[in-house]
């Protein structure tokens, strides 16, 4: 099977990776993939905007027993994992409790997921900058 | 920001939604693979939204 030369050299890939963190769908756009970043920064988008308008908590980083700290430290990952969608949030002061109710909960959750996507896109745009998809 | 009350249903479509086409987008080669599979991975969703309902449903009594 024929496979594209990978190149893994730092240089190549981690623009594109750091690009896709910080503006979900960057990444694609930076590797001339517009319609897939399109489609990227659209679904990412909207799960983060969804979770906002249901009034999903955002982490804090919270240690403790290992349940805690997987959920807390976790939690913060997958939210900071939206990059500036994250940035913005918290810079324009949301702070929403974690509050009972499962709109509120659905809230939190696609805030994770929307985190959790643009990891995926980060991988894909990796694998895309150092040759081994195209 | 405008409040938005979903309900479960809405909420896990929506999730199904964006998922599956993100999904799609990283896994194939081409754009006929990636619409395949995005609505693969949609069907597989709402097939077990559905089913685990009834299992709730059906196992709460």
């Amino acid at each position: 099977m024929d496979r594209a030369p990978v190149n893994n050299s730092v240089g190549k890939w981690l623009p594109a990776v750091v690009l896709a963190w910080i503006i979900p769908g960057g990444g694609h756009f930076l590797l001339k993939r517009p319609g897939r970043g399109g489609l990227i920064a659209a679904s990412v988008t909207a799960m983060f905007l969804l979770g906002l308008m249901m009034r999903g908590a955002l982490f804090q980083p919270q240690t403790g027993d290992l349940l805690t700290t997987v959920i807390y430290v976790g939690g913060f990952i997958g939210n900071l994992m939206s990059g500036i969608l994250y940035f913005v949030t918290v810079w324009l002061g949301y702070n929403q409790p974690d509050v009972a109710g499962h709109v509120h909960d659905y809230g939190t959750k696609f805030l994770v997921a929307a985190g959790l996507l643009n990891v995926l896109a980060m991988v894909d745009a990796f694998e895309i900058a150092s040759g081994k998809k195209d | 920001m405008p409040k938005m009350n979903l309900s479960n249903f809405e909420a896990a479509v929506l999730f199904a939604l964006f998922t599956s086409v993100v999904l799609g987008i990283i896994t194939k080669k081409t754009d006929r693979e990636r619409v395949r599979y995005a609505a693969y991975c949609f069907a597989c969703f709402i097939a077990a939204i559905f089913g685990l309902s009834w299992l709730m449903y059906l196992g709460h009594g």
